[in-house]
């Protein structure tokens, strides 16, 4: 299946351990995520309307969410009388095919393409190198990756895993394989190296007749699509080629035009920590005698419906993809990007990944336990999805069951085989919280920093979640289940 | 069945537990955000933008309206430039003073061509205080959007202070989002290497902004 989990991928704690025994990895892993934290501090305290314009940003998202099919529908229209051709795929499969086919109607065999994590998560790439199409990754940190054979491992720098001097042996070796080679004697400083991708990219783009795009944001009133991006490889794909085919999820869509004055203050700096980063585009259709002439937009589902169809988890389409929540993680930090299996990493790949494909696969369901539930994740979402609070409830579907919705239809899972002592653990954590003054004394349960919502609790935890104040964490901390998982092996000092 | 029907078919049952008379669009938001941050005076404004145009490594330049054309002439000649890209509709006084080969904006030219061409010179639709930012349209003297790609160098003028907005709110509001836009906030940049800040990896890697008044 394209687009599932990476094959052979092992289960998050024994990736999370392999990453933790990895010192280069965690260094760098740790020098990024502590320098992007400390400037998104700095660029969010200039604005002293932040709580407000997250705010907005969540309603805009929830209100799109709760009339979805209106939305996809209004997109439609505006994109089609723009210019535009709309077409819809359920899954990874039929996304691959439709790009696939509009790539060959063209007569190319070559295509340029915009970081996009929706092409990553249905592996398009792969899906159109089988059919003898090369597709060319353009942002700096993805040719990193490609040209390494790797995979990304943060949604916003994913090649954060690599320091120059990898980065410098990868380029002197692979790029003469792929294209204009690197200059002679290439050193290992960042601008150096920034040269050596400019050129090697550079005739790439000027004989580019296909280029691939995801999008952050679709305007439903006007059919407008926005890309930000840093580089210009952005620019590059989506003006100089003569068919632009955008590949995003239905939940994408914002209302209106209005709607984007949020995003675009709250986006830039939550992700780079830029009041604005340097280059955004957007486009409403075609533009005669500027830019492609021919505009596909594919709209994917592929287990979106069936997140939406979670009332506590569908708040995980809200995302925006800023990477926030990845660069506060305590354990992404030690256990980096790849560990979770999938394009998403970090607590947004812990309640999407889970979602998006179901639990299924091990990887999938230790996904909800990769999390010591600090809430820090929640604290900087710019569009405030309660990360800790849909880890719980996923925790508790693995551990205990429960209806569920995969590929539109209702199904009951079982409970996990291997999670017995999930159920047990479960069962504890609410006597704890039925017992106020034992939770107390635990006190590990707890948050420095979260807001607990009193929640009514499904099931068994129905008959005392009347109680006042009860807090929405009934599990264990990821420390703990790690150790008890891997008899106390957690190198992590 | 279509896979669209599927998909919002799909949608459809996954909102089940949505009331028909839910909060309409209107009331869902409370748009209790500032429209701009902070009171300014038009000068203000302007200092503002300069500030910040420059601390994301724009170059920034002021002049009155009769020293536009020998400023420009000015920063092709630094540069080094032999050669400038302009849009259809760019007053032609701009160049005035200078002799650098012209290369005009044509939808048959090809994007070769323009990787030879040294510099561009456009105006814009214009520039976010608060932001550092300026945004074209693809207006007469914007021209295509490719131009202010591929050269190396781009001359932006700004008219100050009325092509000024303070914010994003205000400056969508001023925006036609029927026009291809594309919104440039210091010049192209990665930090995809240890974080480090390197400018220009694809994009032009010298942005200079003239900030024109009195015009
Ligand atoms: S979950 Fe929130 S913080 Fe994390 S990437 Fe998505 S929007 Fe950003």
């Amino acid at each position: 299946m394209s687009g599932g989990t990476f094959v052979g991928m092992p289960a998050f704690p024994k990736a999370a351990h392999e990453a933790v025994n990895n010192p280069t990895l965690r260094g760098n892993l740790r020098h990024a995520t502590h320098t992007i934290r400390a400037k998104r501090a700095v660029a969010v305290a200039e604005l002293d309307d932040w709580a407000a314009l997250r705010e907005a940003g969540k309603q805009i998202k929830d209100h799109t969410l709760r009339h979805l099919d209106r939305y996809l529908v209004q997109l439609e229209e505006s994109v089609t009388a723009a210019g535009g051709i709309v077409h819809w795929a359920a899954d990874a499969d039929e996304a691959n095919r439709i790009v696939t086919d509009l790539v060959k109607m063209t007569g190319e065999s070559e295509v340029v393409k915009v970081k996009s994590m929706a092409t990553q998560e249905i592996g398009l790439n792969e899906a159109l190198e089988a059919e003898g199409i090369h597709a060319y990754e353009t942002d700096l940190a993805e040719l990193i990756v490609q040209l390494g054979k790797d995979r990304p491992s943060h949604i916003l720098v994913p090649a954060i895993h690599r320091n120059r001097g990898e980065i410098r042996d990868i380029f002197a070796r692979e790029m003469g394989e792929w294209g204009r080679p690197a200059p002679e004697g290439l050193t290992d400083t960042p601008a150096e190296l920034a040269e050596a991708a400019r050129l090697h990219l550079r005739e790439k783009f000027l004989r580019a007749k296909v280029g691939i795009s995801g999008a952050n944001f679709m305007v439903a009133e006007t059919g407008t699509l926005m890309v930000v991006e840093s580089e210009g490889n952005g620019r590059m794909c989506l003006t100089l080629p003569e068919t632009l085919i955008s590949v995003v999820g239905i939940e994408k869509i914002v209302p209106t035009w209005q709607d984007l004055e949020v995003f675009l203050q709250t986006l830039p700096r939550s992700s780079t920590a830029e009041r604005m980063n340097p280059y955004t585009s957007m486009w409403t259709g075609i533009t005669d005698e500027d830019g492609p002439q021919t505009f596909h937009l594919v709209l994917i589902d592929n287990g979106r419906t069936d997140t939406l169809a979670d009332e506590v988890g569908r708040q995980a389409l809200r995302c925006i993809r800023c990477s926030a929540c990845l660069n506060v993680c305590p354990v992404y930090e030690r256990a980096g990007g790849h560990a979770y299996g999938s394009v998403y990493p970090g607590p947004i790949g812990a309640i999407l990944s889970p979602q998006l494909r179901g639990t299924a696969s091990e990887i999938d369901a230790s996904l909800p336990y990769a999390s010591s539930l600090c809430g820090a994740c929640y604290e900087v979402c710019p569009v405030a999805i309660d990360i800790p609070e849909v880890l719980v409830h996923l925790r508790e579907r693995i551990a205990e069951g429960g209806p569920v919705t995969r590929e539109g239809n209702k199904v009951v899972l079982k409970p996990a085989k291997g999670h017995a002592a999930e159920r047990a653990a479960m069962r504890a954590a609410r006597w704890a919280f039925s017992h106020p003054g034992a939770l107390r004394t635990g006190q590990r349960l707890a948050s420095r920093t979260r807001r607990f919502h009193p929640r009514s609790l499904p099931g068994p935890g129905k008959a005392w979640s009347d109680t006042r104040d009860l807090p929405t964490v009934p599990a264990e901390p990821f420390r703990d289940w790690w150790q008890r998982t891997h008899g106390g092996k957690d190198t992590d000092k | 069945m279509s896979s669209r029907d599927l998909i919002l078919g799909r949608v459809r049952r996954a909102l089940a537990d949505v009331p028909r008379d839910d909060t309409p669009y209107e009331q869902a938001i409370e748009r209790g955000y500032l429209r701009e941050h902070g009171g300014r005076s038009v000068e203000q404004t302007v200092d503002l933008l300069a500030e910040n145009l420059a601390d994301y490594r724009a170059l920034v330049h002021r002049c009155a309206a009769d020293e536009l054309a020998p400023t420009i002439a000015g920063l092709l000649a630094g540069h080094g430039s032999t050669s400038v890209v302009l849009p259809a509709g760019l007053d032609a006084q701009w160049l005035a003073a200078s002799e650098v080969t012209r290369v005009p904006d044509r939808a048959e030219g090809t994007s070769g061509e323009l990787d030879r061409v040294d510099s561009v010179v456009t105006a814009c639709a214009l520039a976010i205080a608060e932001t550092g930012t300026l945004v074209l349209d693809g207006g007469p003297d914007q021209g295509r959007r490719r131009i202010t790609l591929v050269p190396d160098h781009h001359i932006c003028v700004v008219r100050v202070p009325d092509q000024v907005v303070s914010s994003v709110p205000q400056a969508l509001a001023r925006l036609d989002p029927t026009r291809p836009l594309t919104w440039i906030s210091g010049p192209s940049a990665t930090s995809d290497i240890e974080l480090d800040r390197v400018e220009g990896v694809h994009g032009p890697r010298t942005l200079e902004v003239v900030l024109v008044s009195g015009e």
